[in-house]
């Protein structure tokens, strides 16, 4: 009996002290997702979409209150590592938690009216993106890659779900596949990566790898850059940076529009988290060798991005190739690799967040039953049947753009800024050239709204496409940027110009006509989705024009240690 | 190099080892792109999967460390929880269709 309890004791587990409150957003979110889904399945008639979107909302406010005060205590009592150093608490770690939980509530609103409308039962899209947020919270704050590659699946198994989630269309279910495939294909690189870093530094612990790269030759130095290159293509594929992005068009067509926004956003935040942690903090002392490979992977993903959206005629596929420039951009804060970098991709990702939920939300409400209808022609004349919407969704194309007085411009700056800290010239050149080049087709498609419907080429249509566009250009298009100057005479000089002139014009624009069922329609666009879109249009212009809380907020979001 | 020279039961090396989940890995990778069958390219992942564990055990027994064989239950968990949300998925799409074959998704191009 004695010798029993001496083997007891000696085989007692040492268990990790857990600070609670380190992971208190990620639990809020789980905690939020299991307690719907036991709830829903306890009880007999089918739980409501309004059940669902309480909940999720609910919770997502407790977790950025929660965030909110860890903010400051971590400012008070500092950073540090829990869980046995495999989640850091961090200024970092809170940040992206907070933009996690702003993406699940806003997504959580636009969902509801969507569900409704393509007669959607039952509370599982929320559970599933409450459980995806959890999955990116932890990519976060995790301090050991096998935590972040954990992380990424909790994320992406729920995500594949969410993309197969409108079972009636056929090109959900292609695009759930074609996003399992790659991205189980992903992480299976992604996995193998770490297990040969690990097998070069010995551990899996992101300090740990820090501290025997500063204080050691790596033996075996082809393992470890190996490892590192496969984590970048693991990386490369979640936030879909070129060559890495083939899944990404037919996802984000495919996928139903308010999973697409959520997808846009909380991926890429938790991708990108994940990869600074990495890349800055453990393997600085090698970034001599991962840089080169990001600044091409910058390159790629700003110009392939840009220019392959020109020719998209479906407006979620354009978004798409607009979701791979803008990949590109923040890899700029990647590849500088330094306070200032981390700071403005932060920010980058932050306001990204709004403007890509943002613009899938209208896309959402403006989509016909069955989540069709996302032509580029299918949005002409939108100016004049819903003004306040197209205005919104003008302002959110705009601000994509990078147009001053939005959040979007202050983004490109920070990140533009950093590259040039870095002596990154020629890459800051560069994407300020596909800036450009991408303003091309936000601005195409905010033409197309505020054109008028109509025949193309008829004189009656013809006439009100200068009182649509003067009426549009002063509210929709703050004046002073670059870009809308671009376009003014082409839309200024089709009145004075022959009719069938402009038609033309316009017909190279468009898609064509619509149909006239599509002329006449105005759509009914829900509380909650307005409440949405508002707080996304609010947030890029208020933080456009008093840009200091939002910068300031980033810069001391600072990783703990590098 | 020290790794290589460390040998397992005595006498294979384990180099020998990294080299075999090396090739399984090429293999998975190779077939999740040239194969169409889905289910194929299912099990072409769940083989790298499986590569990625080999290396993890390999690189544990040579570094005497227990982590790295801890690591391969959370990539076993990972890849079944990946494999019934696929399967799920292909039920889903093929269930109105004789063959699970990649080339029949062509709804979207572009």
């Amino acid at each position: 009996m004695d010798r029993l309890l001496v083997g007891a004791s000696a085989a007692t587990l040492h268990t990790p002290h857990i600070d609670y409150l380190s992971i208190l957003p990620v639990l809020i979110m789980l905690g939020g997702a299991v307690l719907l889904v036991t709830v829903s399945s306890l009880v007999r008639p089918v739980l409501k979409v309004g059940a669902g979107t309480a909940v999720a909302s609910a919770t997502s406010v407790a977790a950025l209150v929660a965030a909110l005060f860890q903010w400051h205590e971590v400012s008070v009592h500092g950073a540090r590592v829990t869980v046995a150093g495999a989640v850091a608490y961090d200024g970092f770690s809170v940040f992206v938690q907070m933009v996690v939980a702003i993406a699940m509530l806003l997504t959580a609103l636009i969902g509801d009216g969507y569900l409704r409308r393509e007669g959607v039962e039952g509370p599982e899209f929320h559970v599933l993106a409450m459980l995806s947020a959890s999955g990116a919270m932890l990519m976060g704050s995790a301090n050991d890659l096998i935590v972040i590659f954990l992380g990424l699946e909790i994320l992406s198994i729920a995500l594949y779900v969410l993309a197969a989630f409108n079972h009636k269309r056929a090109e959900s279910g292609e695009a759930a596949l074609k996003y399992f495939v790659l991205g189980g294909f992903s992480s299976a690189v992604f996995v193998y990566g770490i297990a040969l870093v690990y097998g070069a530094t010995g551990s899996t612990n992101l300090p740990q790898i820090a501290d025997y790269l500063a204080n050691n030759v790596v033996a075996s130095n082809g393992v470890l850059l190996a490892g590192i290159a496969l984590l970048l293509v693991g990386f490369g594929f979640k936030v879909a940076a070129v060559p890495f992005h083939m899944w990404s068009p037919d996802v984000y067509q495919g996928s139903p529009s308010p999973v697409t926004g959520f997808m846009a956003a909380i991926a890429k935040a938790g991708a990108f988290a994940a990869l600074l942690r990495v890349f800055v903090s453990s393997f600085s002392t090698v970034r001599a060798d991962w840089q080169p490979i990001v600044w091409g992977l910058a390159i790629l993903s700003l110009v392939v991005g840009a220019v392959v959206a020109l020719a998209q005629r479906d407006v979620k596929r354009m978004m798409a190739y607009s979701s791979i420039n803008h990949a590109g951009f923040i890899l700029l804060g990647v590849q500088a690799a330094t306070d200032r970098g981390v700071a403005a991709s932060l920010y980058y990702l932050f306001t990204y967040m709004f403007l890509v939920i943002g613009t899938f939300g209208v896309i959402t409400v403006l989509a016909r039953d069955g989540d069709t209808g996302h032509q580029i022609g299918d949005y002409r004349g939108l100016a004049r049947r819903q003004p306040v919407l197209a205005l919104a969704f003008a302002t959110l194309l705009l601000a994509q753009a990078g147009a001053p007085f939005t959040t979007g411009f202050l983004a490109k700056f920070e990140v533009l800024s950093a590259a040039a800290d870095a002596h990154s010239y020629a890459l800051a050149v560069i994407a300020m050239l596909s800036a450009a080049v991408a303003a091309f087709f936000y601005l195409r498609l905010a033409v197309v709204m505020f054109s008028p419907v109509g025949p193309v080429g008829d004189r009656s249509g013809a006439e009100p496409l200068g009182a649509g566009s003067a009426a549009g250009s002063p509210s929709g298009v703050p004046h002073g940027s670059p870009e809308p100057a671009g376009t003014a005479p082409a839309t200024g000089a089709a009145p004075g110009d022959e009719p069938g002139g402009s038609g033309a014009a316009l017909a190279l624009l468009t898609d064509g006509p619509p149909s006239e069922e599509v002329a006449s329609r105005r759509v009914r666009v829900p509380l909650l989705t307005t409440a949405s879109i508002g707080l996304c249009v609010a947030f890029t212009v208020v933080f456009g024009i008093i840009p200091a809380p939002i910068v300031d907020f980033a810069n001391h979001a600072t990783l703990l240690f590098k | 190099m020290t790794a290589a020279v460390t040998t397992i039961n005595g006498n294979i090396s384990g180099a020998w080892y990294l080299g075999l989940a090396a090739v399984l890995f090429s293999i998975g990778a190779l077939g999740v792109l040239v194969r169409k069958n889905v289910l194929v390219m299912f099990m072409c992942i769940e083989l790298m999967l499986n590569a990625a564990n080999l290396t993890f055990v390999t690189f544990a027994n040579m570094l005497h460390d227990i982590g790295g064989q801890v690591l391969v239950f959370f990539v076993l968990v990972v890849a079944a929880a990946e494999v019934v949300v696929g399967l799920g998925i292909v039920v889903a799409i093929f269930r109105r269709r004789a063959n699970a074959t990649a080339d029949d998704l062509h709804l979207m191009k572009g």
